[in-house]
């Protein structure tokens, strides 16, 4: 690469053949001719484990613990989009009780991946380390408050799922087990002691420079009358979209491609973006006062069109998911019982939460037994990777050729990480390989 | 053993196919993941950052189970730069949950959930580390967990050969004092042939455990089965009792074949 009198004119691939720093297998190709991008792709080889088909034939009431398994660090999004759409076709209201202990795990959830995420997987590429554990030795207490988030965010996945990868306690029809008094003390306690800590994590992630680079694109986030979008609401889009769940596929489309196992989904035939940065912009104005507040005296402002504030809004729904899971376990009273029965009928249904990484979209087709004749689930790892494509070409020709391969390697990985991708959902898989940049000719 | 001759003892996390779950056990450490990391020397553990699958390792852990060509060849390569080989949960000792394409048609799935299955190279199996390679330890479990993963690495760091419970669930809910869920709800609970290492976390929950650690030690699968009958189940749900997170376990299989051959 070196001795090339014109560097934005050269001729050159970047090829990252295992992603670091995401989740499952995933690796990213990149041809540039002439100073052009000539050919793009980001490369899904995750295995597919093909959960969809053989959840046919099982009763409805393995479908919590089986979809769980189609990821380690979100299995909650999923148990919760089957749930909903499952109760949908059985005609259930389990109440206001399980309704906001949905709302807990979730929390749960987002704290424990979005800090995992902004802590160990992305800031280190902002502030020039290889990983956490390197980055622990300059920046000792921020690493920690992000470890204790994550593990807070655990502790809650775990009070009513008992533990916090593939949790057990969640059923159709609400809980298998709710948590006693003395249990919810020691967490609320540990949330309201965390809760400074997540408001000055909002402050640190809005300090750490990151590039200034707007650009054009399409957010979808599910949004409510009344509350920040986890477990109900309709589709909506920064381009007027606003449909019921039920009607996604008259309007999203879902398409294989040679160069990966996860499927490529587009809105109205274009790419758009699914998570923390479009639920953000979307919603802002459901945010406490307090959450906005803080994120505006840390400088951030919403809607953001610089994809790179995507771990700022991160932050952001971590401060505002221990307010609200604080706000929950003020109140929490212990039901009578922690679910309610179902009686199986056939039919189709619908779920659609707000996973983590986006919008985690369910379709279930289940006979009058309740066994499952048919299911669909578009996760929001492969809803964003045509989205990853578009952004990776725009924000490379942008940065601009003329550096150094190691340079351009790390700044394609860094708008990746934006997406924060989780392979392993996405075919139910994803691998960035950045390792080497060499001469194509 | 692992030989650790000098220096710190280098550990890699390789991942095959899997829901990147049993990794967490290190990533959801908290604090003791920074400590762990001053006493070893990372060589590769690609979601936390260091990429080199061809690093020689003294310990290597491995996730997922084996269900393309490519991981068939890759794990071959890490069981050549490894010393001490450990398949990490469900998908490793087991081929996991998605084992269970191995009693179907494979391709026809693939056709099923794929327009152009050509374009994806897949096995028309998922299948265990030690159906490839040689291992030196299994740790069952969908997911195993921190306790479990850091009391092996403790003991490696120390020389001692790692302590694996091979307890059934039954004994975990004896000792814990839990009531048991079979007996007084009539629930079809697979604590009796489980091996135990959760925590008998879901009778604790007050519902059945479905068996996600894997089969214990001389699991009386037959008896049990029977006792299902009992409590009204057919003989197809009782298959499905054994053909799920460890379908491809071998006392598990056997058992859940021959009640689905009787549900025919």
């Amino acid at each position: 690469m070196t001795g090339q009198n014109d560097q934005e004119h050269r001729t050159f691939a970047v090829r990252v053949p295992v992603l670091a720093r995401v989740e499952g297998e995933g690796a990213l190709n990149i041809r540039v001719n002439e100073g052009r991008i000539e050919h793009l792709e980001l490369h899904i080889f995750e295995p597919p484990r093909l959960f969809e088909k053989f959840l046919e034939g099982r009763s409805y009431t393995d479908v919590p613990d089986t979809v769980a398994r189609i990821c380690g660090i979100c299995p909650v999004a999923y148990q919760m989009s089957a749930v909903h759409a499952i109760e949908g076709i059985f005609s259930m209201q389990p109440g206001p009780w399980v309704r906001e202990m949905r709302r807990l795990f979730y929390c749960g959830e987002w704290l424990e991946s979005h800090a995992l995420h902004v802590h160990l997987l992305a800031a280190p590429d902002f502030l020039g380390f290889p990983n956490a554990i390197a980055m622990a030795s300059k920046y000792p207490d921020e690493v920690r408050r992000g470890l204790d988030l994550q593990d807070l965010g655990n502790s809650l996945v775990r009070l009513l799922g008992a533990r916090s990868v593939h949790p057990v306690g969640a059923r159709v029809g609400g809980f298998f087990h709710a948590p006693s008094r003395s249990e919810v003390e020691k967490l609320l306690a540990r949330c309201r002691a965390a809760l400074p800590g997540a408001a000055e994590l909002v402050h640190w992630t809005a300090a750490i420079p990151m590039p200034d680079d707007p650009q054009h694109f399409t957010a979808v986030a599910l949004r409510h009358p009344g509350e920040y979008p986890m477990n109900e609401g309709r589709l909506v889009s920064s381009d007027g979209l606003d449909i019921d769940i039920g009607e996604w596929q008259a309007h999203f489309a879902e398409s294989q491609v040679p160069h990966s196992t996860a499927f490529h989904a587009h809105l109205h035939g274009k790419p758009y973006l699914v998570g923390p940065l479009a639920r953000v912009n979307l919603n802002y104005d459901r945010l406490p006062e307090s959450v906005r507040a803080n994120a505006e005296a840390a400088g951030l402002r919403f809607p953001s069109a610089n994809m790179f504030h995507s771990a700022a809004a991160r932050a952001v729904e971590i401060h505002y998911a221990l307010l609200e899971a604080i706000r929950i376990l003020e109140e929490y009273r212990e039901p009578a019982t922690p679910f309610v029965e179902a009686t199986p009928k056939a039919g189709v249904g619908f779920g659609c939460t707000e996973a983590p990484r986006g919008v985690l979209w369910h379709r279930w087709e289940v006979d009058d037994a309740g066994r499952v004749v048919a299911a669909t689930i578009v996760p929001p790892t492969s809803q964003n990777q045509a989205r990853i494509e578009e952004d990776l070409r725009r924000s490379l020709e942008a940065f601009g050729f003329e550096h150094e391969d190691d340079a351009i390697r790390l700044r394609s990985e860094m708008v990746v990480r934006n997406y924060d991708p989780c392979i392993s959902c996405s075919t139910h898989f994803l691998k960035v390989q950045v390792d080497q940049i060499c001469r194509d000719q | 053993m692992a030989k650790i001759t000098e220096g710190k003892p280098r550990v890699a996390v390789h991942k095959f196919s899997s829901c990147d779950g049993c990794q967490l056990a290190f990533l959801n450490a908290g604090p003791a993941l920074v400590e762990l990391a001053g006493l070893i020397d990372i060589v590769h553990f690609a979601e936390a950052g260091w990429v080199d699958e061809e690093a020689a390792a003294d310990i290597a852990f491995v996730e997922g189970s084996i269900t393309t060509p490519g991981e068939a060849e890759r794990i071959k390569a890490v069981r050549e730069h490894s010393d001490y080989l450990v398949a990490l949960g469900s998908c490793a000792t087991a081929g996991g949950l998605q084992a269970l394409r191995n009693m179907a048609d494979g391709d026809a799935w693939m056709a099923g959930v794929y327009a152009r299955p050509d374009y994806i190279r897949t096995l028309p199996t998922s299948t265990a580390i030690s159906e490839h390679v040689r291992v030196d330890l299994e740790l069952w479990g969908c997911p195993v967990n921190t306790r479990q993963v850091m009391q092996v690495v403790r003991s490696l760091l120390s020389g001692a050969a790692p302590a694996v419970e091979r307890d059934k669930v039954c004994l975990e809910c004896k000792r814990k004092g839990t009531v048991c869920t079979l007996v007084t709800q009539g629930t079809p609970c697979m604590g009796p042939v489980t091996q135990t290492g959760c925590g008998a976390l879901c009778p604790s929950f007050g519902r059945d455990c479905f068996a996600c650690y894997g089969p214990a030690e001389n699991p009386n699968t037959a008896s049990l089965a029977r006792r299902f009958e009992g409590l009204g189940l057919v003989p197809e749900a009782i298959a499905r009792r054994f053909l799920f997170i460890n379908n491809h376990a071998a006392p598990f299989l056997d058992e859940g074949e021959q009640w689905l051959e009787r549900s025919k």
